[in-house]
């Protein structure tokens, strides 16, 4: 599981950089036809120096906006697996970003507070999961890349026994397959 | 109800209720059920005789003993008098009825006594035992068992039965097991014990999520929920062997429950086991063969169905759903396909388990953040309480005689498992173990012999 992760965080940094850098080769191939007429060596690396720099802004904002999907829970009412305005927001953000990241396929955690019962808590985890999978699939996010999975109650952010625990607990995590 | 008999009687002395006749179950007023659990009947267990020389048979007449109070205390029909009360000796003055001075044990509260004979070789024990009417004035049972040495634990339990028979007319439950979940190894594992809590061990080794076992009707079969591929799919193992069959359909595969057997000898072929899956995109609960091929839907509601609990005719069966709005009780009955709402009182009602004699559920009923244990009958009247202010309580289940329910609480701070009667009387905690234990469920009676 953590090494799929890694090998798609690793995928999604080196795929930006390849085009950069084939975009850099094709640059400086134009530059050294100029070097040889006019010899301005100095501009050549000034030129990679930027675009270096510009390569790490771009690797930091996917890894930004990869952290963000993954980190960002949906979270609902007590026995509840209706999406609220503020979950339906999230998940559009994440819809922009499946789009922009078309390769990338998602399994969908449904997980609840310790309150209710083991049983049913498995399955209202699932009835979360799905309306969010729902939801995304509204968006245009082709559902073959979406697949559900209910913890129910077996897996808290949060152990204590507290509403604001129960509140982080009761939740939609997104994982990245 | 413990039983017809018992249940009119409790409150009468033991005399009266060796001399009465049964009387018929027509006779019941079935509004009055009288608890008998609250007038303990005073028993006596003397010091056990050895019958043969050596330290050994002296070690398991003592042994016995011990076990024999310890057994029936559990029951919670018996207060086993203070040995230090005694005024007679059957180790000295003998143990049958020829040698007992009843009027000895009448005097200091005894309404009846057990006496115990043990003879042992390095390959042997043979056990003589008896219970008697002190008021009467009679030996009511006696019973001679011969086994090997590790057999004295059984054979104290056979009499145990015979005496629970005697007053309930019914067996108990001296051959069964509870099977819960525990997060000793830091997962949670199903672990096994039997039924007072003796030697408990773990049975699933999933090391991942574990939850929900389920019984088969001939105790040999245990049918759990577990995530060893990251996905909750269903097990159905043998309680010895290391057979067993994965159901695996796409979405939940939880909360199995077998259809009870009117054949105690059948085999997995012709057992059958419900379950929720819910690869239709749907949670429905459905009837599966005991390898878990889908025979029938049984539910057809949007929503949850879950925790399916069979009436012990399998004519019917309880699970919650929330086509209501909130987790709630329905029973549905398979010949008019009639789904009846059962629960009203509270918000969140869920965990049924239907009573072996059939007529009471039992389940968890949430108040506030707290769930507790209540029972409830199909008679139309208000649930019964039986767990309060005693942190959550959860999971109950039937002893296979319908006398107690084991139910797990947090009472202690750890959750544990617990048993009371089914009256709710006699709440105590069944077995301590590292982690925390959750969802028992008891195992009916193992067929012997």
């Amino acid at each position: 599981m953590q090494r799929k992760l890694w090998m798609v965080l690793a995928l999604l940094l080196l795929v930006p950089g390849l085009m950069l850098f084939t975009s850099c080769a094709q640059q400086s191939a134009v530059d050294q036809d100029t070097t040889q007429k006019t010899t301005a060596p100095a501009d050549t690396g000034s030129t990679t120096g930027s675009d270096d720099l510009q390569t790490d802004a771009a690797k930091r904002a996917a890894e930004q906006a990869m952290n963000q999907f993954i980190n960002e829970h949906i979270y609902f009412d007590f026995d509840s697996a209706a999406l609220s305005a503020i979950a339906q927001a999230t998940l559009k953000n994440k819809a922009a970003w499946l789009n922009a990241n078309p390769g990338v396929m998602v399994t969908i955690e449904g997980h609840c507070d310790e309150r209710g019962t083991n049983e049913y808590n498995l399955a209202l985890g699932e009835r979360r999961a799905m309306s969010a999978q729902a939801y995304l699939v509204d968006l245009g996010i082709s559902a073959s890349r979406l697949s559900t999975i209910s913890y129910g109650e077996e897996r808290p952010l949060d152990n204590r026994s507290t509403e604001e625990a129960w509140a982080k607990n009761r939740r939609g995590q997104f994982k990245l397959k | 109800m413990v039983s017809v008999r018992r249940s009119i009687l409790a409150p009468v002395p033991m005399l009266l209720l060796l001399l009465l006749p049964v009387i018929p179950a027509s006779a019941v007023d079935e509004f009055i059920e009288i608890n008998p659990f609250l007038k303990k009947i005073p028993l006596a267990i003397p010091a056990f005789k050895p019958l043969s020389e050596g330290a050994l048979a002296l070690e398991t007449s003592d042994e016995a003993a011990q076990l024999m109070a310890e057994t029936l205390q559990f029951t919670g029909y018996f207060n086993i008098l203070d040995k230090g009360a005694y005024l007679e000796d059957p180790r000295a003055s003998g143990i049958t009825d020829a040698s007992i001075n009843y009027r000895n044990w009448t005097v200091i509260g005894a309404e009846l006594l057990i006496t115990g004979g043990v003879r042992r070789t390095d390959q042997a024990v043979e056990m003589e035992l008896r219970l008697f009417d002190t008021f009467k004035g009679q030996s009511v049972i006696g019973k001679r068992y011969r086994g090997s040495p590790k057999d004295t634990r059984r054979i104290v339990r056979k009499f145990a039965s015979e005496v629970v028979f005697f007053l309930t007319g019914n067996r108990g439950y001296f051959n069964s097991e509870i099977a819960f979940v525990s997060t000793g190894t830091g997962n949670k594992e199903i672990y096994i014990t039997e039924f007072d809590g003796r030697n408990p061990a773990q049975f699933t080794r999933t090391k991942n999520i574990t939850l929900s076992p389920a019984w088969s009707p001939d105790a040999q079969w245990l049918a759990y929920t577990a995530y060893p591929k990251n996905r909750p799919f269903l097990y159905i193992k043998h309680r010895h062997h290391k057979r067993g069959y994965e159901i695996g359909n796409k979405g939940l595969n939880i909360t199995p429950a077998w259809l009870p057997a009117a054949d105690p000898s059948a085999s997995l072929h012709n057992m059958h086991l419900a379950a929720t899956l819910s690869f239709t995109g749907d949670q429905e609960i459905y009837l599966l063969t005991g390898k878990g091929k889908i025979i029938k839907r049984l539910t057809k509601s949007w929503g949850s169905d879950v925790s399916p609990t069979w009436s012990p005719d399998g004519k019917k069966f309880a699970f919650v759903s929330n086509r209501s709005g909130n987790p709630h009780i329905y029973v549905k009955d398979l010949d008019s396909g009639r789904v009846d709402r059962l629960t009203f009182q509270g918000r969140y009602n869920t965990q049924p388990s239907w009573s072996p004699k059939g007529d009471k559920l039992a389940y968890a009923g949430m108040e506030g953040s707290r769930n507790d244990i209540f029972v409830i009958g199909f008679n139309g009247r208000p649930p019964v309480q039986l767990t309060r202010d005693a942190g959550n309580n959860e999971s109950p289940s039937w002893s296979p005689d319908g006398s107690m329910i084991v139910f797990s609480s947090n009472r202690e701070g750890r959750s544990r498992i617990y048993v009371m009667t089914a009256f709710g009387t006699d709440q105590r905690r069944l077995l301590t173990l590292p982690g925390e234990q959750t969802n028992p469920q008891w195992s009916p009676n193992k067929h012997l012999n």
